[in-house]
């Protein structure tokens, strides 16, 4: 026990094996021991490419959501975000059927003009935020309720759907394997390390975790302050964007109900993961892990009937706090204090 | 005694409107008060609501119908106050956001002398309404299982994906398994997929992998079952016969039963353009020469190949 506990200052650079760190790691194998104890069939290749495929939404969301985490900010805007920029992306690759027919171009417009629109978005939370000097919290519960209309006026209240043909030539990107992985798990792999490597590898990471320790400081030391937390905003629009473009050649459609509530599982994957909701510290494995744990709660409730249907939001609950506690509480400090 | 009572005060009501009619050549106006659309169904019910008003309006040039669709309780009961006060409606047809916080809305409406017409939710106080219009949810479970019966044989296995947990959700479930009871057929678990298409998808991806025979599936609702479809067809289990059984009326579901569809073979209605039938029945109050006062509960009718054309709305959003 004494060997897991340590400085919270020279965390970051300790090598050795660390409980803390790992604690997302370990309640993760403990879900998966639980899961095929309840049925074996739960560590079948089926099941783990479906968790998989299934963690890759909220995972790629969750990537973004750390960088604006440790900037010190928070975008509750991205569910309703992803369910506005599918339904636009519906539109127009439908209305290109006509002009360049249901190939491969009318997908690649779609796509491109989702990046665009989430890079768009994240950049005018980020503008407000930073320019206009409003928090965050504001703008995007604001942003959060004009995407969601947006979407159901778009759809007429009732849900937009993919021309079927484009669905055909779309479909792969979400249901084929590339060397024995789906495709939205390979996204998530290159977002990861991409993400992972701009965290910890760039000065732009170390700007972002400045700003999100001390803001003041950050501006005292030359960081252009608005445009890294800015350029947060927009990392995460860019996730919120391809995780559209995997999500939305699943079940080609678009309505208001897409998308509920990914903003709070995005934020409970990033803080399960170890990033620090205040900011000033983030790490992007754990984040990956806490998207996988959160994935995997709802994928073992699905395979048993011990626990009545109604108390799947408290089984959730209960295991975020614990996974969350596992890292924060004072059980393993208290050691540490008297060694 | 109450039915008598009901038809006097329906006879007395009709005659003061006759009267008004005859003394100031006035239109009757009917104000038809309903939520703005929060999820597909209700669209489809907006749809209808102005096609029906349309519809009366050029069958009757001394009607008038004023729609009003509010997006929350409070903005419901405002407007309900508006239709009174601006428009003297002669009759209203509301289709409730909730039933507590508009019971009284709909009693001031009622004291002003109009007839009132309930659609699909209830008041909570009994005897507010002159005419109650509504789907049958039990009914819908009761259809689904009895189809279901006519498919399956004893000892085969079924999943059922449940909607929101609510007492709609219940009514359906309950009589669905009540009538499944003695079957034979094994309902292997039942979850909430939320009447929502991701839902669907994942909660039937894990029935997939957790039970490896299955021969059909509840899906209660057209949204969920679109999912189910999706995944059963990445799992390449929509084969040997398998078929699933939604519920609702969508328009993309009942084309595909048109079109010979044998993965969903059948669909259950719980018609959105119930508020059509209420408006019709309303405006009868007025115009027929035979009482319409009482409770109108719709049938959960099969929909199968037969007779999908007459369910087929193709330009409605639901």
């Amino acid at each position: 026990m004494t060997v897991s506990a340590t400085n919270p200052l020279t965390r970051g650079k300790q090598m050795k094996f660390d409980v803390k760190t790992a604690g997302p790691a370990i309640a993760l194998i403990l879900l998966c021991i639980i899961g095929f104890s309840l049925n074996p069939a739960f560590l079948s290749e089926g099941n783990l490419s479906n968790l998989l495929t299934r963690s890759a939404f909220i995972g790629i969301i969750a990537i973004g959501a750390t960088f604006v985490i440790t900037a010190g900010g928070i975008d509750l805007s991205v569910g309703s975000m992803a369910a506005a920029i599918a339904g636009v992306m519906i539109i127009i690759m439908n209305s290109a059927v006509e002009t360049l027919g249901t190939g491969v171009a009318t997908v690649l417009l779609g796509c491109g003009c989702s990046i665009l629109l989430g890079i768009g978005a994240g950049w005018i939370n980020g503008v407000l935020t930073t320019k206009g000097k409003i928090e965050a919290f504001i703008v995007t519960l604001g942003t959060m309720g004009i995407y969601r209309s947006l979407v159901t006026y778009f759809a007429d209240g009732g849900t937009l759907s993919l021309d079927f043909a484009i669905r055909g030539t779309y479909r792969p990107v979400y249901y084929d394997s590339f060397f024995g992985l789906p495709i939205p798990v390979w996204v998530f792999i290159v977002v990861s390390i991409v993400g992972w490597f701009l965290l910890n590898r760039t000065a732009f990471g170390r700007y972002c975790t400045a700003i999100g320790s001390n803001e003041g400081v950050a501006k005292y030391s030359a960081i252009k302050v608005d445009s890294v937390k800015t350029m947060t905003y927009m990392i995460q629009g860019l996730c919120v964007s391809l995780a559209t473009i995997i999500y939305v050649p699943r079940l080609g459609s678009a309505s208001s109900s897409t998308g509920v509530l990914w903003e709070l599982e995005a934020i409970a994957a990033v803080i399960i993961g170890g990033t620090v909701l205040k900011g000033g510290y983030g790490r992007i494995g754990g984040t990956i892990l806490g998207a996988l744990i959160l994935t995997t709660i709802g994928n073992i409730l699905n395979f048993t009937d011990l626990i009545s249907n109604y108390l799947n939001g408290t089984m959730q609950g209960l295991i975020i706090i614990i996974a969350v506690w596992l890292q924060r509480g004072d059980w393993g400090k208290a050691k540490a204090k008297q060694a | 005694m109450k039915p008598f009572s009901k038809l006097g005060a329906m006879v007395v009501t009709g005659a003061l409107v006759m009267s008004s009619t005859l003394a100031s050549a006035e239109t009757i106006k009917i104000g038809v008060s309903y939520p703005t659309p929060t999820h597909a169904w209700a669209a489809g019910m907006n749809w209808h609501a102005e096609q029906a008003g349309k519809r009366l309006e050029a069958l009757y040039p001394d009607v008038d119908m004023i729609l009003v669709n509010s997006s929350d309780p409070s903005a419901q009961a405002s407007a309900l106050e508006d239709l009174v006060s601006v428009h003297q409606i002669d009759a209203l047809v509301v289709l409730p956001f909730e039933s507590e916080p508009l019971t009284d809305p709909v009693l001031n409406v009622k004291k002003s002398g109009a007839l009132i017409t309930v659609v699909d939710r209830g008041l909570s106080q009994p005897g507010i309404e002159d005419i109650y219009v509504a789907g049958n949810n039990p009914e819908l479970g009761r259809v689904s299982a009895k189809y279901m019966k006519t498919r399956l044989k004893s000892g085969d296995n079924i999943v059922v994906l449940r909607g929101i947990p609510t007492l709609i959700d219940n009514e359906r479930f309950d009589a669905f398994m009540a009538e499944m009871e003695g079957s034979g057929v094994n309902i292997l678990d039942h979850k909430h997929a939320n009447w929502n298409r991701d839902d669907g998808f994942e909660v039937m991806q894990d029935f997939l992998s957790r039970f490896p025979d299955i021969d059909a599936v509840w899906a209660q609702d057209d949204d969920i079952a679109i999912g189910v479809v999706a995944a059963l067809k990445q799992a390449g289990r929509d084969g040997d016969g398998m078929f699933v059984v939604g519920g609702a009326g969508m328009k993309e579901t009942i084309k595909a039963i048109m079109d010979g569809e044998t993965l969903v073979p059948v669909d259950v209605l719980y018609p959105p353009s119930m508020i059509a039938t209420a408006m019709d029945v309303t405006v009868a109050a007025f115009k027929s020469n035979g009482p319409v006062a009482g409770r109108y509960i719709l049938g959960a009718t099969l929909i199968t190949p037969e007779n999908a054309a007459s369910f087929y709305f193709p330009d409605s959003p639901f």
